[in-house]
């Protein structure tokens, strides 16, 4: 039956110098017989696997929610004018709100804007800046992929060029509790790579808003671009149409109840695409900002998964088969099928 | 050859003057063998009609017709424009004014300068290569600019660069060869009349060549002088056709004598072929009348000059134009029934990105009539510019274009459904898998000390789902060792040989012991008959027996030396081991071949020496079946021994004459057969003075006729063998390979139905369907011998309506075999009746087929292969089983005794029959196992990544940017996930070898296509589309409201649907060593660095957002829930049927971990050495 045994005994006898024969040299590897684990899923495995993921998921879950539940926010919906009316640059666009802390707030509270429906992640608008040019002063005529905000219209070079720089946000909160006024700390809200290697300490702005269309802030053209981190913030394209950015920070707490009142500089132009803003007052725990997706997410998974063990236990129990029951196999079961 | 076949000789003895006949007889001799070369392409068609089939590329149309011209080759002049002038040692005129090729040869494909282009143009035959150059050419279009330049061509100059690698580095191997061997010198005639050494590239047609022993021979060459006076050479052919006894060539006595300086003439031959076995040709000597020239006065490049000093030639074909280099074609391409599917799901999915495609063309479509208006005021979208002196659209060209844009991009963004790396993978896979069938030691002939060889490299995996085998019987069931067995003298049976005395039968020279290098064992009562202890009448039949033996045959002895300087060993070499065997056999009984010469040879009868002049000798061919000698005795009598198949000779056998001897001989002929043996009948008549000149003179103006010289020679040959008196018959054992009853047991119990096709006789092939278990006692046996259409038709209905009946009778018990022979096969198959044999044959356990032609065996093989999906397969050894190896869907060659013909056709070759055991059930299955899953990992692997960048697209206003980095896209494919599916497609293995044997059963998953079918595919699919959703919404929800940059989570997304994949992988691997654990694991670090990489060029937008990434428990916390949510589905599917509904290999896997296989006694078959069954 089985045609190995002759050869295996001559391969003994391989002690054959004359000839430089073709003979396979024996190894384990060349024989495809290395040593090897062959992992198979029995009952007991497939229990273990869910149930296992079960108690890892479920407390995950819970945890993630309560960290999210830590994390307050305060979301202010900035919805209230025309498209005519920003556009203008006469009328006054301060406005005023007032918010109530529901819980207490431990500083630093994160300031972010909240922008819906507008797309960062545009083909045309990803492309359209220079990274050469905003790195180094002598790459400043580094513009090619920078149109329609490239070059002003009598050709000389805009820095920061392209439509990204172009559309900066420019709306602007103050913050004050009973009148009295709460520090914004608008450093080091970019991210430090960014300040150190992506844009430069010798590139000053140059040109900026100064064609037939403004997009939106105007940068001071005596802060190189390494310092201003709105900028840099803003750059940080964002992954999906809705999104928020860092706006500063308040280093102090917020006590529950406490009136902010928000005072507005509604600049920025989000009527004309239907574009929401939002003010997000929020702190931080270690799994982020407000989020309960995450959590509800694992307690599903990890109650699923308790939930298939069961089944698994169930079903083992209604329809047992012992493994590697040779009965089992094709043509043990209907012995003259195969024929 | 054919297997049937007695004895095939391409090689006419030549004639020297030995000067002891009579003159007349001597210069008709003289005259005539000049022609008998040339008859030789004639009676060697049947060969030649079979190599021509074995080195041509697959052939369209079936069976081939050759044309009238080569048919009657032997029979024509060749006209001027056909032929090829070649002035003996004056190389100058002979190329005026057409250079023939020089003799360096070249079988690399490319030269440093052609090789780009020609990879190129070889690599882009494949569509779908030519579809991705086309999507990166589309991607340099500005408005279609998805990819950076360079990183759009990337993945396809890393496949084309990696293939490239490959081809090049065999063809700098074949470089490197070809170098050595054209820069290998030979003896080269200079024109001051000395022999030089000179390079073999450099020689030149017409140039003369001295060749010495050992040698191997620089190019093609006509004999002009060999160092043996009757200009007798030998040669070794085995590096041309495997065949390693020697053949005899001969120089012309017309050249012979003339010193090799002063050689001059004009040799007319045809162009270049690559015939090997036919040469055709004259000369014209100065002083003598145009000579004509054949097979034996050519020496072929590639050959060995052997037992001859020296020999000089003239170069007529070099280079590429020999027949050793016309005929190194490669190996047939094949490709395999998996890729083949394959193409059909590839299909789907090409269908499945024109969806993909067209949603998001008309999402965007829609997106943009709907914002139409506004988008200028839009600040991401800004579409005019008015940095120019005048207003101008930016980028933008209306919408119906920028909807055509949205397309072709998005055919560019989403390219990678159709898995690029694929093809490159499954050639590397192939290669491995390759590597370890060659290395595989069970697979290797100890006896021939021949390994397995890989011949095609792309059908690997077809051989994990053969449901048909097609064999050959001779030199792959049996050894193709022949043993003489039994004889029937005079009608007396002596078969008692098996327990006679083994006889070292050796004879004395000049004080030197001479003995046959092989014994045979004699029987007592037949040597007693020999030596005359029963009568003077028997002892003559006898002797003449033995004489015919030994003298009708084209037997040269040659003589081998050994250890003890007085013992020499007598080795008797021939190109057919039944006329070895009959040699031998004479020699034991005391008639010893000592020398052969053209014209006589020497044979020690009974311990005297006895010359015998050869007077005639017609050959065998396939018409007549047999071949005869005509001898002129040292008593002055000429004799006319005939040997033949049965058949044939009971026709010219005298019937009046000795019939109880007659009906005797026929009755052990019939047991002999029964027995397997092959038989051959022996036959005499001694020739009147009379009677001999009438021949002579016959057979003298048959050789100068100059039409239809063959025709002429065939009836002189046929008038001549006639009234003959019935010597005795032989029958000759072809021993059963070992091994071969098991492995057609373990074959048929894995579901594959094993054929038989064989030259043999329908007894033979019977019985030794019985030894090698084949046939059993219990079957049916259905016999279609039939020699008319009517009769043909008639015996298929009787069977179909058996084979009816019996499935009727539903007895799973009792089988049918189907015995068909030749000549019935003449009026069933390429007619109406085909359908009627298959319908017949397929309900059959066994077929075996006897008495077919070459061309009969690929007609049965095309009757399964043309009708039903069945793989088949075809096993051979010889030349005549090049049709079948070919015409099936895997060809496997057995590198045996009967040259190498069968090899060179063949897409795998291995020395032993049952070395298919372990090629199909152990490698074939896990090749189909490893490569169906490595095709649907592929598909599956990309199918995912599509899947993620076209949910993206839908929250990007259909813009078809990708937040995965461009170069983490490209690489994705080729990089990040590549290696370890290869590392598993090559190392992986469900089931171990010894439970795969054991259990020959599981073969039949290959043959169900259980691991590779549609249902499986679309499952995939299905899954592959969950896991995306996984991949993308759980991030996507989890940082809905962030702020979260694009490469950020990009950067998430890769990772994830890396780490994805491989956790897939890693589900579904068997086995776990070493190198998958490197692989699968080292794969997801080498994916984690490179990403890291690409965050710390400045230069790109991710900058070093994959650390702010990892920063946060979030996106740890995503990953691990990606990767649970996403296999959660597939784990508990694999765990319920893996439980519930277990397959056949599951269950064996289970067998393998939890039982100790050996204790396990559930359907052992016995398996003992079986004797005979009659």
């Amino acid at each position: 039956m089985n045609p190995r045994g002759d050869s295996t005994s001559g391969s003994d006898g391989a002690a054959e110098p004359k000839r430089k024969s073709k003979k396979p040299r024996y190894s384990r590897f060349t024989q495809q017989e290395l040593p090897a684990c062959k992992p198979l899923l029995t009952p007991a495995i497939v229990v273990t696997t869910f149930a296992f993921i079960g108690i890892i998921f479920i407390p995950i879950g819970l945890l993630s929610l309560s960290a999210s539940g830590q994390a307050n926010c305060i979301p202010e919906q900035l919805q209230n004018d025309k498209v005519a009316f920003i556009q203008s640059s006469t009328t006054n666009k301060t406005c005023s709100r007032t918010l109530t802390v529901p819980k207490n707030m431990e500083g630093p509270v994160h300031i972010y804007y909240e922008l819906d429906n507008f797309y960062q992640n545009h083909r045309r608008y990803v492309k359209s800046r220079s990274d050469k040019q905003l790195r180094s002063k002598a790459s400043e005529t580094e513009t090619t992929n920078c149109a329609p905000e490239a070059t002003t219209s009598d050709g000389s070079v805009i820095v920061p060029c392209g439509l990204i720089a172009w559309s900066l946000f420019n709306d602007t909160y103050s913050f004050a509790v009973n009148s009295k006024i709460i520090e914004v700390n608008k450093k080091n809200i970019a991210w430090l790579s960014d300040k150190e290697h992506k844009f430069g300490s010798d590139v000053y702005p140059k040109n900026f808003q100064m064609g037939g269309l403004i997009g939106g802030a105007k940068l001071n053209a005596s802060i190189p671009l390494s310092e201003q981190e709105d900028l840099i913030v803003w750059m940080r394209t964002a992954a999906l149409p809705r999104f928020r950015k860092l706006y500063g920070r308040i280093e102090t707490d917020l006590a529950a109840n406490e009136q902010i009142t928000v005072t507005i500089q509604n600049n920025y132009n989000t009527y004309s695409f239907e574009g929401k803003k939002n003010l997000v007052l929020s702190t931080t725990s270690w799994i982020g900002g407000k989020n309960d997706f995450l959590g509800t997410a694992y307690l599903t998974v990890g109650s699923l998964c308790l939930f298939l063990a069961m089944g698994f236990i169930i079903l083992y129990l209604l329809k047992p088969r012992t493994l590697g029951d040779p009965s089992y196999l094709s043509w043990n079961r209907n012995p003259d099928g195969h024929y | 050859m054919a297997a049937n076949s007695p004895s095939l000789n391409p090689s006419a003895p030549p004639d020297d003057d030995p000067g002891v006949l009579p003159k007349a007889a001597s210069r008709s001799r003289s005259s005539s063998s000049r022609h008998r070369a040339e008859r030789n392409p004639s009676s060697n068609s049947n060969s030649a009609v079979s190599f021509e089939r074995s080195t041509s590329k697959p052939v369209a149309s079936y069976p081939s017709k050759r044309s009238d011209s080569e048919r009657l080759g032997s029979q024509r002049e060749i006209s001027d424009d056909e032929a090829r002038f070649v002035y003996v040692n004056d190389p100058g005129r002979t190329n005026q004014p057409i250079r023939f090729a020089d003799n360096s040869i070249r079988t690399t494909k490319y030269s440093v300068l052609t090789f780009l282009p020609r990879n190129l143009f070889e690599q882009f035959h494949r569509v779908a290569y030519v579809y991705f150059l086309i999507l990166a050419g589309l991607n340099q279009v500005p408005q279609l600019g998805v990819f950076t330049p360079a990183a759009s061509i990337l993945p396809l100059a890393f496949v084309l660069g990696v293939t490239a690698v490959k081809d090049g580095y065999e063809d700098w191997r074949r470089h490197r060869s070809d170098r050595d061997e054209n820069n290998r010198t030979a003896q080269v005639l200079a024109p001051d009349g000395e022999f030089r050494p000179k390079r073999w590239k450099d020689i030149l047609v017409g140039e003369v060549v001295k060749v010495t022993a050992d040698e191997t021979l620089p190019c093609d060459m006509v004999l002009l002088a060999t160092s043996d006076p009757t200009g007798v050479a030998y040669v070794q052919t085995i590096n041309l056709d495997g065949e390693s006894n020697l053949k005899t060539r001969y120089a012309k006595q017309e050249t012979q004598s003339t010193p090799p300086e002063s050689t001059a003439g004009l040799i007319r031959c045809e162009k270049p072929n690559r015939n090997i076995y036919g040469f055709l040709a004259s000369a014209d000597v100065p002083g003598e009348k145009r000579v004509s020239l054949g097979p034996s006065n050519i020496i072929l490049r590639g050959c060995e000059l052997k037992n001859t000093s020296w020999v000089v030639g003239v170069a007529v074909y070099t280079g590429q134009d020999t027949k050793v280099m016309l005929n190194s074609s490669g190996a047939p391409s094949k490709r395999s029934r998996l890729e083949a599917h394959m193409n059909r799901e590839v299909i789907l999915l090409a269908v499945a990105l024109v969806a993909l495609c067209s949603i998001v063309t008309v999402l965007a479509g829609v997106w943009l009539v709907n914002h139409h208006d506004e988008l200028n005021d839009l600040p991401y979208y800004r579409k005019e510019d008015y940095s120019g002196p005048e207003m101008d659209n930016y980028d933008y060209y209306g919408v119906g274009w920028e909807t055509v844009f949205s397309f072709l991009k998005s055919v560019i963004i989403f390219q990678v459904m159709i898995p690029i790396a694929l093809y490159i993978s499954m050639e590397l896979v192939r290669l491995g898998q390759a590597f370890f069938m060659i290395q595989d030691k069970n697979m290797f002939d100890e006896g021939s000390k021949t390994g397995f060889q890989c011949r095609a490299l792309n059908i690997n995996e077809d051989l994990g789902q053969i449901k048909y085998v097609f064999s050959d019987k001779t030199g792959t069931l049996t050894e193709n060792k022949m043993e003489f067995r039994c004889a029937s003298v005079g009608g007396v049976d002596y078969s008692a040989a098996s327990d006679g005395e083994e006889d070292g039968h050796s004879i004395t020279v000049d004080g030197e012991t001479w003995r046959p290098k092989m014994s045979v064992k004699t029987d007592p009562e037949l040597m007693n008959a020999v030596m005359g202890g029963e009568g003077i009448e028997k002892s003559n039949r006898a002797r003449d027996f033995f004489l015919a033996l030994a003298t009708c045959n084209t037997i040269v002895p040659i003589l081998v030396d050994t250890p003890e300087p007085s013992l020499k060993l007598i080795d008797y070499q021939g190109e057919s081991p039944d006329e070895q065997a009959l040699v031998y056999a004479a020699a034991a009984y005391g008639f010893v071949l000592m020398q052969r010469t053209s014209g006589h040879i020497l044979i020690d009868v009974l311990g005297e020496r006895q010359r015998f002049d050869v007077l005639g000798l017609h050959e065998f061919d396939s018409d007549r079946k047999r071949m005869s000698v005509i001898i002129g005795c040292p008593d002055r009598t000429v004799k006319l021994f005939v040997k033949g198949a049965d058949n044939s000779m009971f026709g010219v056998i005298q019937k009046d004459l000795d019939l109880d001897i007659i009906h005797a001989t026929k009755t052990n002929l019939h047991s002999y057969s029964s027995l397997g043996l092959r038989t051959l009948v022996v036959g005499m008549r001694e020739l009147s003075e009379h009677e001999f000149k009438k021949w002579q003179s016959a057979y003298e103006k048959a050789t100068t006729a100059l039409i239809g010289r063959g025709k002429l020679l065939k009836a002189i040959a046929s008038n001549a063998e006639r009234d003959l008196r019935i010597l005795g018959a032989s029958g000759i054992e072809d021993k059963l390979q070992q091994g071969v009853p098991e492995a057609i047991e373990s074959m048929r119990q894995a579901g594959i139905k094993v054929w038989v096709l064989t030259g043999d006789k329908q007894e033979t092939a019977i019985s030794i369907g019985y030894s090698c278990k084949l046939l059993t006692g219990e079957m049916t046996q259905i016999v279609i011998n039939s020699n008319s259409r009517e009769s043909c038709t008639r015996s298929l209905q009787d069977a179909a309506s058996m084979s009816s009946r019996l499935a009727g009778a539903g007895s799973a018990k009792s089988s049918l075999a189907l015995i068909i022979d030749g000549t019935s096969l003449v009026y069933i198959l390429e007619t109406e009746l085909e359908e009627e044999l298959f319908k017949v044959a397929t309900t059959c356990d066994v077929v075996l087929c006897c008495r077919v032609a070459p061309l009969q065996k690929a007609g049965i093989v095309a009757l399964i292969k043309h009708r039903t999906d069945d793989m088949t397969l075809a096993i051979g050894d010889g030349a005549n089983d090049v049709s079948m190896i070919q015409m099936a869907d895997v060809g496997i060659g057995i590198s045996g005794q009967e040259g190498r013909q069968a090899v060179m056709a063949s897409d795998f070759a291995m020395g032993q029959f049952r070395f298919l055991v372990p090629l199909l059930l152990v490698h074939g299955h896990w090749n189909y196992q490893r490569m169906a899953y490595m095709i649907l990992y592929n598909f599956y692997r990309n199918a995912v990544f599509v899947f993620i960048l076209f949910w993206y697209v839908l929250y990007t206003a259909y813009s078809l940017i990708s937040a995965i980095s461009e170069w983490s896209s490209v690489l994705y494919s080729v990089i990040y996930t590549a290696l370890p599916t290869i590392v598993v497609g090559i190392l992986d293995k469900d089931l171990s070898r010894k439970t795969l044997l054991k259990y020959p059963q599981l073969y039949r998953a290959g043959q169900r296509d259980e691991r590779y079918n549609l249902k499986l595919f679309i499952f995939t699919m299905m899954d592959c589309i969950w896991q995306s959703i996984a991949v993308f919404y759980i991030p996507y929800l989890a940082y809905r409201h962030s702020d979260v940059d694009v490469s950020g989570l990009g950067d998430l997304w890769i990772l994830a649907v890396v780490i994805l994949v491989n956790i897939h992988l890693a589900m579904d691997v068997f086995r776990w060593n070493w190198i998958t654990h490197a692989s699968i694991w080292g794969c997801i670090a080498a994916t984690v660095i490179c990403v890291i990489i690409i965050d710390s060029i400045w230069m790109l937008r991710g900058f070093w957002a994959i650390f702010n990434m990892m920063g946060t428990g979030l996106f740890w916390l995503c990953l691990l829930g990606i990767i649970v949510a996403g296999m959660v589905p597939r784990f508990a599917t694999k765990a319920l049927t893996e439980y519930f509904l277990p397959s056949d290999v599951q269950i064996a896997r289970e067998l393998e971990k939890f039982q100790n296989l050996t204790a396990s006694t559930i359907s052992e078959i016995p398996m003992s050495t079986f004797s005979h069954p009659l």
